[in-house]
């Protein structure tokens, strides 16, 4: 067990390091050869990176050991048939709102990946460090987590009943262009940003698992053809709920303002 | 040494706080709604003190290695004043951190066998690797040249909405003249391009270089770029599926 374990770790040191080797090579390639500069606190830095390297070795082993196949097996069990509605005849097509539990598992597992996805927690303390605290590192995260559950829930609705992906997704763009002329000017490209950011290592492998499953259990779906577009409503949605949230807390502080006028005016 | 690890216990109990609503779904929908015992208990109880752990040296490492390499860099090219250098930086580092991508590499075979299944290809192993090379070289050019515009906007104080909205129209236009095969995997391929690695360094060279330049504002030209970085693999890889 102990001698399994410590070679899986470092099978995965090896592979993150693999896939992290091109971007070393990029970024110390320009650092000596272009910029000609020695780094300040090299040190701190390579050992950050190191760090980085570690984090995501374990982080990826965990999810690869204990997550997904537990994720993939419930994602199988949910969308099976017989567990969606019990004594139906086999093959047969159900209404979409038998999949209740389905909906609840997929509005669930984005929330909860996306408040664990790495990258999110970067550009959320990124977003708070430039805004000067304006942007809650919180506040953000959890715009962008209901917004990639909400587009997972209604991805999953789109697989169940088989409607056309880009009206869904093109229907989104038009959202995100109205509210774009509306919403503070200052969370625009955040929110923008958030779109590709909300969708790495953890969300991705358990939601296309739960795409796959329904593909493949959904009577006249093909996993080839319908299991895609999960993740493309999962990068929409949440432009929305982070520019919502902007329009929500700039609603508040002006209501704050109104109600409690200063003297003098 | 004694306020390192200070700051390590208190990444920790946020790494376990952020994991929690993970744990708390499982367990539920494993017993509530499943009404199943948990396979393997002391095999996910390993697996989750990994992640913890994993999630917290990440976390901290970020904050002393990757944000103050991407940002110092970003000074450094900006204030030597060489655009080509700038440009040929902006786009090694699109396209270097995409083409070695995990989850792009899945999501290009999974296409070459769709591509296989809608009759595009033929069902030989060696023509669906080439289709799905030639995928991966796609979207790896796309974000390269993603992260190029997207340099060139913050140097010229373009409005992002005005881009972004034109980006909009040229994947519905293609939406439109595309073969339906590629479609999904298109709107797909636009998520999955941007890694853990590659968002933190995308966001501190945003940051930085609108720092390093006068009279832009961090906030509103800093962010933008991972936007454009998951645009353009849309349009990209509908074209890859028009040219096949």
């Amino acid at each position: 067990m102990d001698l399994s374990l410590a070679q899986a770790v470092f099978d995965s040191v090896r592979a993150t390091t693999r896939d992290v080797l091109p971007i070393v090579v990029i970024l110390f390639g320009f650092q000596y050869l272009v910029i000609r500069k020695p780094l300040p606190n090299l040190g701190t830095i390579v050992i950050g990176f190191v760090y980085v390297l570690l984090g995501l070795s374990l982080f990826l082993l965990g999810l690869e050991k204990a997550l997904f196949p537990l994720g993939r097996v419930m994602a199988e069990q949910l969308t099976d048939p017989a567990v969606v509605a019990p004594g139906a005849p086999v093959g047969a097509a159900l209404s979409w709102t038998a999949y209740h539990w389905v909906y609840a598992f997929a509005f669930a597992i984005g929330f909860s990946t996306t408040i664990a996805e790495p990258s999110l927690i970067a550009v959320a303390l990124k977003a708070n460090e430039v805004s000067g605290g304006a942007i809650g590192v919180w506040g953000l995260r959890i715009a962008v987590a209901l917004g990639v559950a909400f587009g997972i829930t209604l991805g999953a609705y789109r697989i169940i009943v088989g409607a056309p992906l880009h009206y869904f997704i093109i229907s989104g763009y038009v959202v995100v262009v109205l509210q774009t002329f509306i919403a503070p000017k200052l969370i625009v490209p955040l929110a923008y940003d958030s779109g590709g950011v909300t969708t790495s290592t953890v969300t991705v492998p358990l939601v296309a698992a739960l795409g796959l499953g329904l593909a493949e259990t959904v009577p006249g779906r093909s996993p080839l053809m319908d299991g895609f577009g999960l993740i493309a409503f999962a990068s929409l949605f949440p432009m929305i709920t982070v520019m919502a949230y902007a329009q929500l807390a700039e609603l508040r502080t002006r209501a704050a303002s109104v109600a409690t006028p200063t003297r003098g005016d | 040494m004694r306020e390192g690890a200070i700051v390590f216990l208190k990444i920790t109990r946020d790494s376990l706080r952020d994991l929690a609503p993970i744990a708390v779904v499982v367990l539920f929908f494993q017993f509530a709604v499943l009404g199943q015992p948990l396979p393997d208990a002391p095999r996910l109880a390993l697996g989750m003190v990994l992640v913890v752990l994993g999630l917290t040296l990440f976390v901290f490492g970020l904050e002393q290695g990757l944000f103050p390499i991407g940002e110092s860099m970003a000074q450094a090219l900006a204030s030597k004043g060489s655009l080509p250098w700038l440009f040929i930086f902006a786009f090694s580092l699109g396209f270097g951190t995409t083409v070695a991508e995990p989850a792009l590499i899945a999501v290009s075979a999974e296409a070459a066998a769709v591509a296989a299944e809608a009759g595009i290809l033929a069902r030989d192993a060696e023509a669906q690797a080439s289709y799905a090379v030639g995928l991966r070289f796609t979207v790896a050019l796309s974000v390269g040249l993603a992260i190029v515009i997207g340099v060139l906007r913050i140097l010229k104080g373009w409005p992002i909405h005005v881009m972004i909205v034109i980006g909009y129209v040229a994947v519905v236009a293609m939406t439109t003249v595309a073969p339906p095969h590629i479609i999904g995997i298109a709107y797909d391929s636009g998520g999955v391009t941007t890694s853990t690695i590659t968002v933190p360094l995308v966001t501190a060279l945003g940051v930085g270089l609108a720092r390093a330049i006068r009279g832009r504002n961090p906030m509103l030209d800093g962010f933008g770029l991972i936007a454009f970085a998951s645009l353009t693999p849309m349009i990209f890889v509908m074209a890859y599926g028009m040219l096949y």
